[in-house]
């Protein structure tokens, strides 16, 4: 068998005797865009959580590329090849914007804890934060402290430092939320071409931006997952159907 | 895509690095080169040397609080134990002992640094894994750990009366035989000017970067691939490291060291220093280091409240100006540089007018009552004035001076809300 | 044997005092997130008042009095300092109350003088409640003892029977709940500093007098205060009994010990010559709750009973 990007078998997670993630198993190919929904509450941040590190599941296993991660410390999680958003802006505030990518790339370009070499004078190091910058639109905005940053802005700068480093499994929690339409195309359109190439997992509430993005997509309902399949079918599951009821309708009117 | 000119568009020019990093160690160097020619006195000399020290200990303080945002309360520790072992290093210079006979005096700074380093890294390896309120916590324990465990091992610490040495032995470096004062200028400010510099280059370095984003965000360093454990330990190695230098700048310039200087009042008076300066500018801690050693070895002489000052200036400062005289300063210069210069330095008169009123009335209050109750029947004699605690001009005074002063105070504020 | 009997009484009755103290100092941290340096400068104020009150009227009268004093002293500062400082963060809070630690020291000092004050044992309680072993254990530990039981029942009966108690115990888990359901946060706030404040003041007033009352006894309490609260497991009541238990009775026995570490250590050839071999268990009582702060940091970070955290 092949090894998926990512594989999630028998996940578990419980918080004393309330149990938030049951028995999710996922495979996601390598390339792949693969959206979560669910209702508020189902457990999808939890869920990247678990995966990204921060938590340890109950039981179960999450594979990276076929290596067993769960357990693993987030930053050699991220050593390994997977960068994550935050749902609410997660920026390094005093710092410039320019600080803040050149901080994501670091490890990526080699750095390591080096102290004993001046920041300024690697020019890899500048070159792809520069680059990175320029991807995500804030070049005029380099000089300026990230806590100055306009709301988009800094939703852009969250992705710039997921991005930067280079990883090939991008994990993006909610990257739209909050955004008005013009800035939600705009985000679309970072997030197809940041993670052009790159296998990428995404929860999102906007059902536009998912169908527009998604080749594939999980339904997770109380820590569980109903459904996954393409686009159009998932549309069509009367389950999906069901657990959506009363809470948002699935958008008909998307291609 | 990215061809060398566009991504050095974001770097600084050559004029802004020039003006901004070059020029300002060019101005240092000058000064430090000056200052003998203007045949300083002795006392000039004194201070100026333990101003270098501090300068150097603040300094070093606000690697991990300013830009680490690591709050200690025993930082002294450090600076102690560097201290110490420099003391003892130049024991062996005199004795010859090993290879300490072909080592000079001047490089004992070195010493301190690599025995503040190594305390850092043993102490800091438990009390780094937390940040924030539990890590100043853990820093004052270890600190009483330390100091008091400095009592049971003389032969180290040379229990009350400490452990001395004489700096006049050894190799002589430069032609300074190390004796008179004149002569240990010129290591104190060379040592103070290696300092700075190194303390500025760490902050360029990668770990000076991360070090800034561990104090911001450390849950996000994870997920850039990098351990905040592991920085904020590397961190308070160095801090530890330069604060061992300022130790070994003490031990050249006192030659004694004595338990005290790990307790915890250096490391309060450090903390007040580094943050009445300013933590969040490089140079605030300077600024701080210069005046509250101006204030120690000066307003002690003038006034044995000289602490309760302190005290009333740092919460000042937490309450009114959390940047410090940096940050003070520096927007002193935005301000008149800005559009309505002309409003600011209005306002900016009438605050620092308030100010002086209300200090005025602070130093009678503290000033009378400090002579009332030592009882010996001193009287305040300011310009001649009597103002013993009976006589009425003295409270007159007082209120007016307090009075006044808030009001003034509270009339610029409502007036910048209005303008604002 | 005597002395393993003393060691456990006064143990008892100094782990009490403790806990008053670190009772207090949790209660203010996990309600507001400050901790407050200036503690134990609190409970120095106790022992002045107290002092001042009971040289005026009776000693008695201060039990009452002076701990009320010091909560009143505590809101005043919150309502005015702690307040301005709040949007800061907690650094800057933390370091509001280092600055006010330094600030009534000195206050202290210019009021009461430098050296120690004459604040005695009431007469009443100055006599030997029981003798063990030929020896004589002073009424007054017995009466802190008491004391504190009555403190630990009246704190029980506030945070769990009353009405501001629960308000108290939601605001320790979801202080912003509390916000939402319409209660006067900066109430609370005032109210559970100044009450924090109080049980300090309570503690200087029943430990000044069988300890010394002078301007250095809060920065010699300050740094237990807050090794209870970190071996403890910050933020936690029961974390902060059981460490001040188990450091009032550890320094408590230590200091009944009169054997070094060569006696101990003999077998491993260590002698009394030789510098560790000659400390004294004694000696080391002052330094024994930093040892233990430092072995519980590195075997058991969290504390006690403290909550894992990162």
């Amino acid at each position: 068998m092949s090894t998926y990007a990512l594989s999630l078998s028998g996940l578990n997670k419980s918080f004393g005797p309330a149990q938030i993630i049951n028995d999710v198993n996922l495979d996601i190919e390598k390339g792949e865009r693969h959206a979560i929904i669910g209702p508020n509450g189902a457990g999808k941040s939890t869920l990247f959580n678990l995966i990204s590190g921060l938590y340890t599941p109950t039981s179960g296993s999450v594979k990276l590329h076929g290596e067993e991660i769960s357990g693993v410390p987030p930053h050699i999680i991220n050593q390994k090849g997977l960068s994550r958003s935050f749902q609410v802006s997660n920026i390094f505030t005093n710092m410039t914007v320019r600080e803040n990518v050149r901080c994501g790339v670091l490890n990526a370009m080699g750095q390591g804890y080096a102290w004993w070499r001046n920041i300024g004078s690697n020019k890899a190091v500048q070159e792809r934060t520069f680059e990175i910058l320029e991807r995500c639109g804030l070049v005029d905005k380099a000089p300026l402290p990230a806590s100055l940053l306009p709301y988009a802005d800094q939703r852009a700068l969250e992705i710039a430092i997921t991005i930067a480093g280079g990883a090939d499994v991008v994990l993006l929690d909610e990257p739209t939320a909050g955004m008005s339409h013009s800035e939600t195309d705009r985000a679309v359109q970072l997030i197809r071409t940041a993670t052009e190439g790159k296998t990428l997992i995404i929860v999102e509430h906007d059902m536009g931006v998912i169908f527009d993005l998604a080749d594939r997509i999980s339904v997770l309902v109380y820590g569980e997952i109903i459904a996954t399949d393409t686009p159009q079918n998932i549309r069509g599951n009367e389950k999906v159907r069901e657990a959506y009821l009363g809470d948002e309708a699935l958008p008909e009117e998307v291609v | 895509m990215s061809d060398q000119s566009t991504y050095q568009r974001l770097a600084p020019s050559r004029g802004q690095k020039f003006t901004q990093r070059t020029l300002p160690f060019i101005i240092l160097a000058a000064i430090l080169l000056a200052i003998p020619m203007t045949g300083p006195s002795r006392t000039f000399y004194t201070i100026a040397h333990q101003m270098g020290i501090n300068v150097v200990f603040a300094l070093s303080y606000n690697m991990i609080l300013g830009k680490g945002g690591l709050l200690s309360f025993g930082h002294a520790v450090y600076f102690g134990l560097g201290g110490y072992l420099a003391v003892h290093a130049m024991g062996w210079i005199e004795d010859e002992v090993g290879i300490w006979g072909s080592i000079p005096v001047f490089f004992l700074p070195v010493v301190g640094f690599v025995g503040g380093a190594l305390a850092g890294a043993l102490i800091g390896w438990p009390s780094t894994r937390k940040a924030g309120t539990t890590f100043a916590m853990i820093s004052l324990g270890v600190a009483e750990l330390i100091f008091a465990a400095a009592f049971m091992f003389d032969s180290f610490f040379g229990g009350e009366q400490g452990i001395s040495g004489d700096r006049m032995n050894g190799i002589e470096l430069f032609g300074l035989s190390m004796g008179p004062i004149a002569e240990v200028y010129w290591f104190i400010a060379f040592w103070m000017f290696v300092g700075i510099l190194g303390m500025w280059a760490f902050t360029r370095t990668p770990l000076g970067k991360l070090s800034e984003a561990t104090r911001d965000n450390a849950q996000r360093v994870q997920f850039i691939g990098y351990n905040p454990q592991r920085v904020r330990y590397m961190v308070f190695i160095f801090a530890g490291g330069f604060a061992g230098l300022a130790g070994g700048m003490a031990a050249v310039n006192y030659e004694i060291f004595t338990p005290d200087a790990l307790s915890l009042i250096p490391s309060g008076l450090v903390l007040i220093m580094a943050y009445v300066g300013g933590i969040t500018y490089f140079v605030g801690p300077i600024f701080g280091a210069i005046l509250l050693t101006y204030m120690q070895s000066m307003l002690s002489d003038f006034t044995e409240a000289w602490l309760l000052y302190l005290g009333v200036l740092f919460i000042a400062i937490v309450m009114y100006a959390p940047r410090g005289i940096a940050g003070i300063v520096f927007g002193f210069i935005d301000g008149i540089r800005g559009s309505e210069s002309g409003i600011y330095i209005k306002h900016w008169a009438l605050n620092l007018l308030g100010i002086l009123l209300m200090l005025i009335g602070l130093i009678i209050l503290v000033e009378v009552s400090v002579r009332w109750s030592n009882g010996y029947g001193d009287i305040y004699e300011p310009f001649g004035m009597h103002l013993s605690h009976t006589n009425p001009l003295t409270w007159f005074l007082f209120l007016v001076a307090s009075v006044a002063g808030i009001a003034l105070s509270l009339f610029v504020k409502k007036q910048k809300e209005a303008t604002a | 044997m005597e002395t393993l009997v003393f060691g456990l009484l006064n143990g008892v009755s100094y782990g009490l005092l403790l806990f008053m103290l670190s009772s207090g100092l949790t209660l203010i941290f996990s309600m507001m997130g400050v901790l407050n340096f200036a503690h134990a400068s609190f409970y120095m104020l106790g022992a002045y008042f107290a002092f001042t009150i009971s040289g005026s009227s009776s000693f008695w009268v201060a039990l009452f009095i002076a701990p009320v004093l010091v909560g009143l002293v505590g809101a005043v500062v919150e309502r005015y300092g702690l307040r301005k400082v709040h949007p800061n963060g907690h650094v800057a809070e933390l370091l509001f109350t280092f600055g006010l630690a330094y600030l009534i020291e000195e206050v202290v000092k210019i009021v009461y003088g430098k050296t120690a004050v004459d604040y005695r044992i009431p007469e009443l309680l100055n006599f030997s409640a029981f003798q063990v072993y030929g020896a004589s254990f002073p009424a007054y530990r017995l009466f802190i003892i008491v004391i504190a039981v009555g403190m630990l029942i009246g704190l029980w009966f506030l945070l769990k029977r009353t009405r501001a108690g629960l308000i108290i115990q939601a605001a320790l888990t979801h202080p912003h709940m509390v916000g939402h359901l319409g209660h006067n946060v900066p109430l609370i706030f005032m109210m559970v500093f100044g009450i924090g404040c109080a049980l300090a003041g309570l503690a200087g007033v029943m430990a000044g007098n069988i300890f010394v009352t002078d301007p250095a006894m809060a920065v010699q309490m300050g740094p237990i205060v807050f090794v209870v609260v970190v071996v403890g497991g910050i933020g936690s009541l029961e974390g902060a009994f059981v460490a001040s238990l188990v450091i009032g009775l550890l320094q408590n026995l230590a200091v009944g010990i009169n054997a070094s570490f060569a006696d101990i250590f003999g077998f491993l050839g260590l002698t009394e010559m030789s510098e560790v071999g000659s400390i004294n268990i004694s000696s080391l009582a002052p330094v024994l709750p930093f040892l233990l702060l430092v072995l519980i940091l590195i075997f058991r970070p969290q504390g006690l009973m403290g909550e894992k955290e990162l």
